[in-house]
């Protein structure tokens, strides 16, 4: 029998179609189980239902079980908000944008990073629902023929909000959905067991492989990144604008869009390292997802911090140059005022601990980039935080300023989010293949990847 | 055992290169062939003689009428419906009606895009006589397919097996009607 033909998978060694079939089904099918894999599972399952009890006693008393007040009446679910958007641009970014650009490494990382953007929106989408006052009334957003005969205020962000983020949302998971049926394929003709066949083959529609079929599927796949490209830009911008739109002093400044665009992959750049270099490591995936692969994503982390860097100085800068009495007391009190230890926190996570990413050496060490990553996701919660609570306390007037503090169920929720989101993806890596193997058997075969 | 009219013949080749040549070879003598591969050969359906692929047309259009669809709705409610003269400012306030606009275009091309390309494809369709043949689970995992279907009008099961040998595939498998 002829051998496959075999091509190196980046610096790894020789890898073939059947080989690569094997190792990511078997990750689904066999399901090797590894302790670090059962800790987790525990750890966001107790998390989970922790926000699940928050959710309820929320939904029982109110948002004033918060530490809202006036005038911040927006504070950590609104945080939280922004802070999940962000994480999900970096899946999107990965998996359309540099599809588009040709950067063939992506290959071994988009799975895993679209899975990653779906559970941090679904996390995200849930927050200003918990933060309405009335959240069974949430679908007042959507434009329906209704019997008040009351349309949405179409000249409001936090309309365009819901129309970014649920576009969003269904765009990812169709993208994701339509990059898993060849894979969905390969897992019914792998299954052994009856169950498996059929769920499988359920969710695969049918696939054949066949070459009409992969015509119109990579025409399909290439006008999804096309749409998915402009759509994870317009999104965040218009998050930003539910702030840039308003008139608080530390919100009503134009570089937000890209502010937030930038801070965006920023922080979803460091939730894909801090995903990537435990599953690497716990799978026995190293030949797949390789050291260069980890440097590259530390490299565009580095590339956004130092956007965001900017954004940092433009916004202080420009609140200055404006003259604005109102506007420079927002920034001194940001950088000296009661919040300062939390704005020079973010000045260290996000400006300071990331110049190390410089350091090749650094780059191609997972362990480093995991805490970088780490850090970085701190920085950015603490950003949004400051962003939003710091310019509400100290608006116009002396009189109506108010400091915030979290009570334990605004704790609660933030806890409780990143463990759902957790307990979301260890699931996506034991029910579905994290890693595109139809997409990895034709790098395989046509050119060694991620040379460098 | 074996029956008069089988639905095909099926030839299954261990490297792409070998069925790209095995496809532009019965392309030009058969019309009813098909191949199948574990990922997207470039040019394969080229060779099969595949030429309208009208996915960007769906598209296209599904992005057209959800752009305009959206619009006209927010014309409609801000101008027809609910008309609120907010200090003498244009009814037709275009400028704030273009982000709701771009998203709802973005997600209408991408739902035809989904759709068109699974309906033009003609799937979902769970069961394909296809799946009978013997090892066809390799054409998801490392295995090249190419069939001719007997609806072929020079389809003759031993002629076309000998063409189907002539391209030295690693067997040929006969799938059942």
């Amino acid at each position: 029998m002829p051998a496959d033909a075999a091509v190196a998978v980046s610096s790894g060694p020789r890898y073939t179609g059947a080989i690569i079939t094997d190792k990511i089904a078997g990750l689904v099918l066999a399901r090797p189980m590894h302790w670090g894999f059962a800790v987790g599972l525990a750890v966001a399952s107790a998390l989970t239902i922790l926000l699940l009890v928050a959710i309820s006693y929320l939904f029982a008393k109110g948002v004033g079980i918060w530490g809202l007040n006036q005038p911040v009446a927006w504070a950590f679910a609104i945080t939280n908000f922004v802070w999940w958007v962000g994480i999900g641009h970096a899946g999107t970014f990965i998996s359309a944008f540099l599809l588009l650009l040709r950067q063939h490494w992506r290959t071994s990382i988009n799975r895993f990073a679209e899975a990653m953007t779906i559970f941090a929106v679904a996390m995200a989408g849930m927050m200003p629902i918990l933060h309405l006052g009335r959240p069974w009334f949430f679908y007042w957003l959507i434009p329906y023929p209704d019997v008040m005969n009351v349309w949405p205020q179409w000249r409001s962000p936090l309309i365009w909000d819901i129309f970014a983020i649920g576009t969003y949302i269904v765009v990812s998971v169709l993208f994701w959905y339509m990059g898993l049926l060849p894979d969905l394929a390969t897992l019914r003709d792998r299954a052994r067991t009856r169950g498996r066949q059929i769920v499988y083959g359920l969710l695969a529609l049918g696939w054949r492989g066949e070459a009409r079929q992969w015509h119109r599927y990579d025409t399909a796949y290439l006008l999804m990144a096309g749409l998915a490209t402009p759509l994870v830009i317009s999104v965040h911008s218009v998050v930003s604008l539910d702030f840039a739109f308003g008139l608080v002093p530390g919100w009503h400044s134009t570089i937000f869009p890209p502010y937030f665009v930038a801070g965006a992959l920023y922080s979803g750049f460091a939730m894909a390292l801090v995903l990537a270099v435990p599953m690497r490591a716990a799978f026995r995936l190293e030949e797949f997802i390789t050291r260069d692969h980890l440097a590259r994503m530390g490299t565009l982390m580095l590339v956004t911090g130092l956007l965001v860097t900017y954004s940092y100085l433009v916004e202080a800068f420009t609140a200055f140059y404006s003259a604005d009495r109102f506007e420079i007391a927002v920034i001194a009190d940001r950088y000296s005022g009661v919040y300062a230890p939390l704005t020079w926190s973010v000045v260290l996570c996000n400006v300071v601990v990331p110049q190390a990413l410089w350091s090749s050496r650094i780059r191609h060490r997972p362990i480093a980039l995991f805490v970088v990553g780490l850090v970085v996701l701190v920085g950015m919660w603490l950003e949004r935080f400051v962003i939003i609570v710091q310019s509400l306390a100290h608006d116009f007037l002396p009189s109506s300023w108010h400091l915030y503090a979290p009570t334990f169920w605004d704790l609660a929720t933030l806890a409780g989010s990143i463990g759902a989101f957790a307990l979301l993806f260890l699931l996506f890596l034991r029910f579905l293949p994290a890693i595109s193997m139809a997409e990895l058997r034709k790098e395989a075969q046509s050119e060694p990847l991620g040379a460098s | 055992m074996k029956t008069a009219q089988p639905y095909a013949l099926l030839a299954e080749f261990a490297n792409p290169d070998t069925l790209l040549d095995a496809a532009r070879n019965c392309a030009a003598r058969y019309r009813d062939v098909d191949a199948y591969a574990p990922y997207a050969v470039d040019g394969l359906a080229e060779a099969l003689g595949f030429r309208r692929n009208r996915v960007a047309l769906f598209t296209l259009i599904g992005g057209i009428a959800g752009g305009a669809g959206i619009y006209f709705l927010q014309w409609y409610s801000a101008v027809i419906d609910y008309p609120i003269n907010a200090g003498g400012r244009p009814l037709n306030s275009w400028p704030v009606f273009v982000p709701p606009t771009f998203e709802i275009t973005i997600l209408g091309a991408a739902l035809a895009c989904f759709i068109g390309m699974l309906v033009l494809n003609g799937l979902p369709r769970l069961h394909h006589p296809i799946f009978n043949a013997a090892d066809f689970d390799l054409a998801s995992r490392n295995r090249f397919f190419l069939s001719i279907r007997a609806t072929d009008p020079a389809f003759d099961p031993e002629r076309t097996r000998t063409d189907l040998e002539a391209l030295q595939p690693l067997r040929i498998i006969e799938v059942p009607a």
